[in-house]
């Protein structure tokens, strides 16, 4: 299967765009009418209606390159958006080696990985990166191992060590985030970085999922579907960059709705590494504008039964409220009221 | 939806390197790579004895990063439940096993400036593996070992030649020579970490001494499987699927469920790492809780038991299954 990658941007003109494969094989994050916060995990085994975005691992699609352009710019304003702790060496060779193998095995006309004992080559065909290193030996790479192979990957990567039955936030590649800061969370524990999420507690979301995460075992990893709203096809919604995208949420009209407002999804999921005993978080995330999500007439109301009904305080912590009420107005021409059917797929 | 990660094994090798200790040599029986894994973790050997099937927890002693092979080591224990004299008395170079995927309840702290590893007899397989990838990474350890004769010593001469005398230090008890664990414990810089693996006495009274000393608790790293003891027969209802079934004196809770087609959740079958935990909805006698898992309040409480190796003193509990 050859991906034709494409240009667009994700920033100032924005003219990122879904192809019709593309819309359909979006990760849609809801399997009933209605959301609330729950330890939504599965097995992250290959699943979904031929080319959707479960089929493969570590899933790579039509905006590859054009991410990985847009990683590069927030890289060059901003190095600390990549961190690792000195004590994460070993977890940046397991995440380099997990990523090159899944996406030499999943698309091998675009990437390909020859082991020799420890002397590796790598070439990523789409970026034209012909790579050969030592592996296990940083200084054979032109920059550290996790950054390396975080540069030619898409999603953020969250490599958290597991110690004193507790969960760290030691390592990560963060530029694609719906608002939370690498810079600010590193050293974190798991409850310390969860701390802002609202009513998950109460309900005892993440004390079940720590203990879960903390027996996660090498060879099953899981998934988890989360989401929120972004105005432009922006990617680096990051708290950092806030003055160039906040004021974005006070620019809808009942008329820009179909282009301007998009569903983000996120593709969570989790990693036992072998090396290291860490837990490697992939965070992918998934844009699609309104005009192009109510091409799926089961989304499409589902959507704007879902946004419409949401609890307040999930209203205000995903920061929708501006401009909420234009889009579930814009939604309900879309929801004749029929029942939709169960699970995340188009009909 | 559960992925099914085991892996079917044929025995390579079996090699007897002590008195009542042999190392057994597994390679996949189609032939793909055994995934690498971290120093310190084990894996679950599922062993068809006739009609019992056995699964116990082994530490992985060979180099982390030999995919072509897990090796574990194993000691003849006197009172075996079964899994030690099965794989003593009978099995053979050839045979066919199952493996888990490895897991890892004892990893080493990766920030660590210094680790100080102890071990006593058999307590010795996850630190072969641990200190092949420690001296891979360019770490700062040492090893104390402590065995009752130099004949039933495993492969301390091999890890004496490998790092050094300095090192590697042997204590013999036939020798009269013992760990001088406060010596030891006494002149460490900050950010040492250290690792106990043993009999139970041994474990409790380094972590003891270690404590007394004010060594941090997020210093000090232990690991013991518990065998599930032995107690008198009782009856384990399900409330969910309504069913009974009856836990024989030398079975567990989980054993039990098994032989009866009941797929319960586990990982350690140790008491160690909390996957098996089950509610209690009533019980007509006492919870004897025997991991290290649950804490006393939880134990206290009586609605909580670790089905891998706790048991109850009484005729019947009824479980959340």
């Amino acid at each position: 299967m050859n991906i034709k990658f494409k240009t667009e941007s994700f920033r100032n003109d924005y003219t990122f765009k879904n192809s019709a494969e593309a819309i359909r094989r979006f990760p849609f994050p809801f399997n009933e009418d209605k959301y609330m916060y729950s330890v939504n995990m599965e097995p992250h085994v290959p699943a979904g209606p031929p080319g959707h975005a479960y089929n493969k691992p570590i899933d790579v699609d039509e905006h590859y390159v054009a991410e990985m352009h847009d990683r590069a710019m927030v890289l060059k304003e901003d190095p600390l958006r990549y961190q690792a702790l000195p004590h994460m060496m070993a977890a940046q060779w397991d995440t380099l080696e997990l990523l090159m193998e899944a996406q030499a095995a999943g698309y091998p006309e675009h990437f390909t990985l020859e082991r020799n004992g420890g002397q590796w080559r790598w070439i990523n065909r789409p970026m034209g990166i012909d790579q050969t290193f030592t592996f296990g030996d940083a200084s054979t790479l032109p920059m550290e191992p996790l950054e390396f192979i975080t540069r030619q990957a898409q999603g953020d990567f969250v490599i958290v060590d597991q110690r004193d039955g507790q969960l760290w936030c030691d390592a990560g590649m963060v530029t694609t985030q719906a608002d939370w800061s690498l810079d600010f969370d590193i050293g974190m524990n798991f409850h310390e970085w969860h701390g802002p999420v609202p009513l998950a507690h109460e309900i005892g979301v993440f004390d079940r999922a720590l203990k879960f995460l903390l027996n996660l075992q090498q060879g099953k990893p899981v998934r988890r579907l989360n989401w929120t709203m972004t105005i432009n096809p922006r990617l680096d919604t990051s708290p950092e960059n806030y003055h160039k995208w906040g004021p974005d949420r006070a620019t809808v009209t009942p008329e820009n709705v179909g282009n301007k407002v998009h569903l983000r999804c996120e593709l969570q999921s989790l990693w036992r590494l072998p090396r290291s005993n860490a837990i490697l978080f992939v965070i992918r995330c998934y844009l699609i504008k309104m005009e192009e999500l109510v091409t799926v007439p089961k989304w499409a109301r589902r959507f704007h039964r879902v946004l419409r009904d949401l609890p307040p305080e999930l209203v205000d912590y995903k920061g929708l409220t501006r401009y909420r009420p234009a889009t579930v107005g814009w939604l309900s021409r879309f929801d004749d009221g029929q029942p939709t059917s169960p699970g995340i797929y188009p009909e | 939806m559960t992925i099914n990660t085991e892996m079917k094994v044929r025995v390579a090798k079996v090699t007897q390197v002590a008195d009542k200790v042999k190392r057994f040599r597994f390679e996949r029986v189609d032939g793909e790579p055994m995934p690498v894994f971290s120093g310190g973790a084990h894996v679950i050997v599922s062993m068809r004895d006739g009609k019992a099937l056995r699964r116990n927890p082994y530490s992985l002693m060979s180099s982390p990063e030999d995919t072509k092979g897990y090796e574990i080591s194993v000691l003849r224990v006197e009172n075996s439940r079964g899994g030690s004299a099965f794989l003593h008395e009978t099995l053979k170079e050839g045979d066919e096993l199952v493996l888990s995927q490895p897991v890892n309840l004892f990893p080493f702290d990766q920030r660590a400036k210094k680790h100080i590893m102890m071990a006593g007899g058999i307590g010795i397989t996850p630190f072969l593996a641990m200190m092949d990838q420690m001296e891979r990474e360019g770490k700062n350890f040492e090893l104390h070992y402590a065995v009752r004769t130099r004949t039933h010593g495993a492969y301390w001469k091999d890890l004496q030649q490998r790092y050094g005398a300095h090192r590697v230090k042997v204590y013999c008890d036939a020798e009269n020579l013992f760990i001088p664990v406060e010596k030891i414990l006494a002149n460490q810089p900050l950010g040492t970490h250290l690792y106990v693996c043993g009999p139970a006495g041994m474990i409790n009274g380094v972590l003891g001494k270690a404590r007394d000393m004010g060594w941090p608790k997020q210093n000090l790293h232990s690991e013991e499987f518990l065998a599930p003891p032995p107690g008198k027969a009782f009856q384990v209802k399900l409330a969910k699927s309504s069913r009974a079934i009856d836990v024989a004196p030398h079975q567990s809770i989980l054993e039990a469920l098994e032989a009866n087609g009941v797929d319960a959740p586990y990982l350690c079958r140790g008491g160690a790492c909390g996957q098996c935990e089950t509610g209690v909805v009533s019980c007509d006698g006492a919870l004897e809780h025997n991991d290290h898992f649950l804490e006393p309040d939880d134990k206290a409480s009586g609605r909580k038991i670790m089905i891998c190796v706790s048991r109850i003193k009484g005729n019947e509990v009824t479980l959340d299954l």
